[in-house]
């Protein structure tokens, strides 16, 4: 037993290189733990293998299209007129567009030393433009009226790929360059004529 | 306490560890939309779409999306009788400003608007070297646009050919599903303008949305069912010829 001992003992004597080699692995593995720390995201891993921030910064972006609710708090006049015709499922931004305008861009905040290290490595994506919408400031966002004339026509031209029941003219035969308004309200509007007019030629069958 | 200069420089990052451990804390906490009250999806009906491009412009304004790349575009069929496996499909510029006049002609034409299907088992996602694209809890498929390298995987791998690189980002890109919309109680910016109600937003964990009525007691299909991605673009009246 004793000589077993005494053998072991001789033998780690002469291991004093294996040791050190060993504590440099575990050094270098406390060096890979804090680097790591670092440079995985805290919320890596969160919800799966991606960072679960990110969600929460999708979902930041600005909203441009106000949606039809909105539109109607304040229109609710337009909003009338509209359940009765034809338009009626038509929301308000198919036509009148997404009523907004880019802000100027508010100076970014700098980061700390670590984040200003890794911004010079991989620079940061472009922060959103900032927006102001028709709804949040209506005497600053001054909407354009659409043109009938391109805005009408891009859903209503005859064409034999278009579903057979959607009304359908022929711009150049049914209106030759008279704006659609004239002759219909586009918020709700009537096939065929409109307070007794004749019907145009050309016109929805 | 003696401490040899050796001792020092093994607990010193020791030290650094835990601490950083400590700042972490827990993880954040989500917003107030709880995620996994849904399970979002898309109701695709092709009878109704007119090919105005009305989806096509909403999405590039609601996401910057840039010119000549699309996270939603429109494309029109024409399919002889005869020319079944063989259609003829165009597209121009996503269909965003509309398409030229179809003459009655042989066959017959309809329009398919296209978009990420947001796959349950999504090709996409699986290919991501580094965790940058990933399938939300509530069933969209996202870009953590600040974790990706740009590397084009994912680009390959859908079959849907929805993603594209993002050409000042030099970042993949895709539909979002309008998650900074939907997570507000908005619809989509595509559904919002269409003027047909071609599109329907769907929430397939909502036992009061219209969608399960609809899947119900209509035929419905989603593109490339043989390729098992659990697509959740729903499509009525998807013609067989439609890849």
């Amino acid at each position: 037993m004793a000589v077993r001992r005494q053998r072991l003992m001789s033998g780690l004597k002469d291991a004093g290189h294996l040791f050190r080699f060993a504590g440099l692995f575990v050094v270098a593995f406390l060096v890979f733990l804090v680097v790591r720390a670092y440079v995985v995201p805290k919320t890596f891993g969160q919800y799966g293998h991606y960072r679960g921030a990110a969600m929460g910064e999708i979902a930041q972006h600005p909203v441009k299209f106000a949606g039809h609710q909105t539109c109607e708090t304040c229109h609710s006049d337009i909003a009338d007129t509209k359940t009765k015709g034809a338009h009626a499922h038509v929301n308000c931004e198919a036509c009148h567009g997404a009523l907004f305008q880019r802000m100027p861009a508010p100076p970014q905040p700098k980061g700390n030393l670590y984040q200003r290290f890794v911004a010079l490595i991989v620079p940061p994506l472009p922060p959103d433009t900032p927006i102001l919408l028709h709804a949040d400031d209506p005497a600053t966002v001054v909407p354009e009226k659409p043109d009938t004339l391109v805005l009408c026509v891009r859903c209503h031209t005859a064409s034999a790929a278009k579903p057979k029941g959607f009304p359908q003219v022929d711009p150049t035969v049914h209106m030759g360059g008279v704006p659609c308004e004239t002759c219909h309200n586009p918020h709700s509007p009537t096939m065929g004529s409109d307070a007794g007019a004749s019907p145009a030629p050309g016109g929805a069958k | 306490m003696n401490i040899s200069r050796r001792h020092l420089l093994i607990l010193l990052p020791a030290a650094a560890v835990a601490w950083k451990f400590v700042e972490a804390g827990t993880p954040e906490a989500s917003p107030n939309y709880q995620m996994s009250d849904h399970w979002w999806g898309m109701l695709i009906n092709i009878p109704k779409c007119i090919g105005c491009g009305n989806c096509v412009r909403a999405c590039q304004t609601e996401n910057d999306v840039p010119d000549g790349n699309f996270r939603t575009w429109v494309e029109r069929y024409h399919v002889t009788d005869t020319e079944m496996t063989n259609p003829e499909v165009i597209s121009p510029d996503g269909g965003k400003e509309g398409f030229p006049v179809a003459q009655e002609d042989a066959g017959k034409y309809f329009f398919v608007p296209k978009m990420c299907n947001h796959c349950a088992d999504s090709p996409c996602t699986q290919v991501c070297p580094v965790g940058a694209t990933f399938i939300s809890p509530d069933g969209v498929v996202l870009v953590d646009q600040t974790y990706c390298l740009g590397c084009g995987y994912c680009v390959q791998a859908c079959p849907y050919g929805c993603r594209y690189l993002h050409p000042t980002k030099h970042v993949a890109d895709k539909c979002t599903l309008c998650y900074h919309r939907i997570t507000k109680g908005l619809t989509t910016a595509c559904c919002e303008a269409c003027p047909t109600g071609a599109r329907q937003l769907a929430d397939l964990k909502n036992p009061n949305d219209p969608i399960h009525e609809f899947l119900k007691t209509h035929p419905v299909e989603v593109l490339k069912p043989q390729m098992a991605t659990g697509a959740k673009a729903y499509y009525f009246g998807l013609d067989g010829s439609v890849r």
